[in-house]
């Protein structure tokens, strides 16, 4: 098992997480934060995968066959599911805070401090 | 008779189901209609939930969903596992969600003209979430339901879309609680590459086979992080206060009374399960670091708090408070504490709900919450300001309440290892519930003289809010004085019915015992919990701490009001003290919290660094 995948995880995660720090546009920062979630699926497929591994599937092949683990795309594919709800929904906050505040820029945004 | 295995999947498809129907013949149905149905569907949910508790009684309820029951301590299945203090939180969401229901009878006059469903849709799609989470023995379903009460959490809080300052609460509440989700999943993902399991028992039982090293540091605090952004510890509280103030006033009630509160509860139940056993995370290590994140939080949380103008961000701030005094709890890892905290989150949930609502009567009446901009106006509404003010006393811990009586039983149980923890409990209570009842005194009594403002920054203020309903002419809806009065008796009877205490004491000491949970989760058997039940009555220690904390709250709000018109050089003194601590401290502070998406994601990196350096030393 090498480390690359792994700080690759960590590397995409810091990538989203910078990207948002510094977003000048909330749209940009939205899409920081698929990219944050990108992380998670690259770890949890790292997890699953096994050298030499096919898909897990078994209706044409014997019950032998070394696969990859179908447990963690199950995960991912739950999480794949959660991420587009979450965006959409995020964006659609955008759309909105562009018609009432008339700008995407977070530092523009000063309804709320103190 | 419904077995109790599936009553555990019937708690959460109850909700879900709920949402459907609403959603599809909300399209038909009239408003009065609409609103009974949703009623009598979080009615049955209750019920559910009761039977589901009285089911469970000292043991645990576990269902492992479509039959995929262990064959020799082995499954893929997935499993919920409900104890008392599991279930109770969910029968808690439960009654919460049952007040809110009523309480938006007349609320929401105005619902999209096409869709007068989505609202209680969205309540009961909600409270699926929280219950599942509550109940849920797999750590990635924890994540989903993790997920889906943020999700519908950000749409309800971005309910008034036209409105601009709920959108961006929604947006930074949803940017920061997910990235918080993202970090758990990978933490997660560590912890399946680890032991290969998913549920929270078997992982447990895997992770005691293994040393301790960094990755089961870095996985702990990877999936604590998601749950603490959820319970606003410092410093990953930053977007509560701004989607708090913002949201709807029902779903306020809803988030400040159950689910912040559920990030502790995950938190304490994925450490007890999980990480607590032999080469775990040993309980002195996660005492000294979550004590004193819960102080840190308790503080920061009652010092903002009586700051604010804005009622809403007053009582979310106060919400902070309690949560870090929440964490301090349970992080004690007693069983007394552990039963100290249930009950103190129990009559919490009562309060702040009844103060958010009897706020959103103020909303209702003058589209202000700003105490300032308030000033006498709420004269002519003294029942409400009687609830308002009753709600501040039960906020400091005014016995017989039961935010006194379970605050005195978890400052008893941490006594002997921090000496200074009651006072901890007595300032943060005292400056919370004194805020409360500055703003009472000086909107429904008229009393002092008129505020002035003193901060130079930038602040929200909390005038010129959109009002929630249409008409400001009609009389106060009856629903909105019932239910805060109902929740305040809640709040009340939590303190006085022995029976609820001594049931909280047994499920606290099923919740601190890592066996019972293990051996019931994958074994089906129940054994007895090794440590003594812990005693949670009322003591004379307790009750003067209490009455402490309510004297020093009444006297911090009238020297808060009446200060300013007191001529003496002693007052100018202290005043000019005061300042100074103020321009040294508490601007600062105040700054911090700038309502920046880019600060805050920030703040929550640095967060979790801190976590995950004093967690690997």
């Amino acid at each position: 098992m090498t480390m690359l995948p792994f700080l690759a995880a960590g590397w995409i995660f810091l990538a989203g997480v910078y990207g948002m720090v510094t977003s000048r546009d909330i749209i940009h920062a939205v899409g920081c934060l698929a990219v944050t979630q990108s992380s998670t699926y690259v770890l949890l497929l790292t997890v699953g995968y096994r050298r030499g591994g096919i898909a897990p599937y078994f209706t044409d092949t014997p019950l032998r066959t070394r696969t990859v683990d179908p447990v963690v795309q199950a995960l991912a594919l739950t999480d794949v599911v959660v991420g587009a709800t979450v965006t959409a929904l995020l964006l659609a906050l955008a759309i909105q805070i562009r018609k009432r505040h008339g700008t995407v820029d977070p530092d523009a945004l000063t309804g709320l401090k103190g | 008779m419904v077995p109790t295995t599936d009553l555990l999947p019937l708690a959460i498809a109850v909700p879900l189901l709920g949402a459907v129907v609403l959603v599809v013949v909300g399209r038909w149905l009239p408003r009065p209609a609409i609103d009974a149905l949703v009623t009598v569907w979080a009615v049955l949910e209750v019920g559910c939930l009761a039977w589901l508790w009285l089911r469970t009684g000292d043991g645990h309820s576990v269902s492992w969903l479509g039959g995929w029951s262990p064959v020799r301590g082995e499954s893929v299945g997935i499993v919920l596992v409900g104890d008392r203090i599991g279930v109770g939180l969910a029968l808690l969401t439960g009654a919460l969600v049952l007040a809110v229901v009523v309480y938006s009878w007349r609320y929401f006059d105005e619902p999209p003209e096409a869709h007068a469903g989505t609202f209680p849709a969205l309540i009961l799609l909600f409270e699926a979430g929280m219950v599942g989470f509550a109940l849920t023995g797999d750590l990635f379903d924890a994540f989903v339901f993790f997920e889906l009460m943020g999700a519908v959490a950000y749409a309800l809080t971005g309910y008034r879309i036209e409105d601009p300052r709920p959108v961006q609460g929604a947006l930074v509440f949803g940017v920061v609680n997910s990235l918080g989700a993202y970090c758990s999943l990978l933490g997660i993902g560590l912890v399946y590459a680890r032991t290969g399991e998913l549920g929270l028992a078997q992982i447990g039982v895997q992770l005691a086979r293994h040393r301790p090293d960094v990755l089961l540091s870095a996985a702990f605090v990877l999936i604590v992080t998601g749950l603490l952004v959820k319970a606003a510890v410092v410093p990953l509280h930053f977007w509560l206060p701004d989607a708090h103030s913002v949201a709807p006033t029902p779903v306020c009630m809803l988030l400040s009374g159950v689910m912040v509160e559920l990030g502790v509860y995950g938190t304490a139940r994925v450490y007890w399960v999980v990480f607590s056993g032999p080469h775990g995370i040993t309980h002195a290590h996660l005492r000294a670091v979550f004590v004193a994140a819960g102080v840190l939080t308790a503080l920061v949380g009652a010092v903002m708090c009586w700051q604010q103008r804005h009622l809403k961000r007053l009582l979310a701030f106060s919400t902070v408070g309690h949560v870090g005094l929440f964490l301090a709890g349970t992080a004690l890892l007693t069983p007394a504490a552990t039963a100290g905290t249930a009950l103190y989150v129990a009559a919490h949930a009562g309060v702040k709900a009844a103060l958010f609502a009897t706020t959103g009567v103020l909303l209702d009446r003058y589209g202000s919450v700003d105490e300032h901009g308030l000033y006498r106006r709420g004269r002519d509404l003294p029942f409400v300001g009687a609830l308002f003010a009753v709600g501040g006393l039960g906020l400091a811990g005014l016995p017989p309440f039961g935010t006194a009586l379970g605050k005195a039983v978890a400052e008893h149980a941490g006594e002997d290892e921090f000496p200074w923890l009651p006072a901890v409990f007595v300032l943060v209570s005292a400056l919370t519930g004194g805020a409360v009842l500055r703003a009472a005194t000086r909107i429904f009594a008229g009393a002092g003289p008129r505020p002035r403002d003193q901060y130079a920054g930038t602040e929200t203020t909390g005038g010129g809010e959109e009002p929630e309903i249409r008409d400001p002419q009609r009389r106060v809806p009856v629903p909105m004085l019932v239910v805060p009065a109902v929740l305040l008796a809640a709040a009340l009877a939590v303190g006085l019915l022995p029976g609820l205490g001594a049931a909280l004491a047994h499920a606290a000491r099923q919740f601190t015992d890592r066996t019972a949970y293990t051996t019931a989760a994958i074994h089906g058997h129940t054994v007895a919990p090794s440590t003594p039940v812990p005693d949670v009555g009322w003591s004379a220690e307790g009750v003067l701490l209490a009455l402490a904390s309510t004297v020093l709250a009444v006297l911090l709000a009238m020297a808060a009001v009446w200060g300013p018109a007191l001529r003496s050089p002693a007052v100018g003194r202290a005043t000019a003290v005061c300042d100074g601590v103020g321009r040294r401290v508490i601007v600062p502070l105040r700054r911090l919290h700038s309502g920046h998406l880019g600060d805050y994601v920030a703040w929550l990196a640095v967060g979790m660094a801190v976590l995950l350096v004093v967690m690997a030393v």
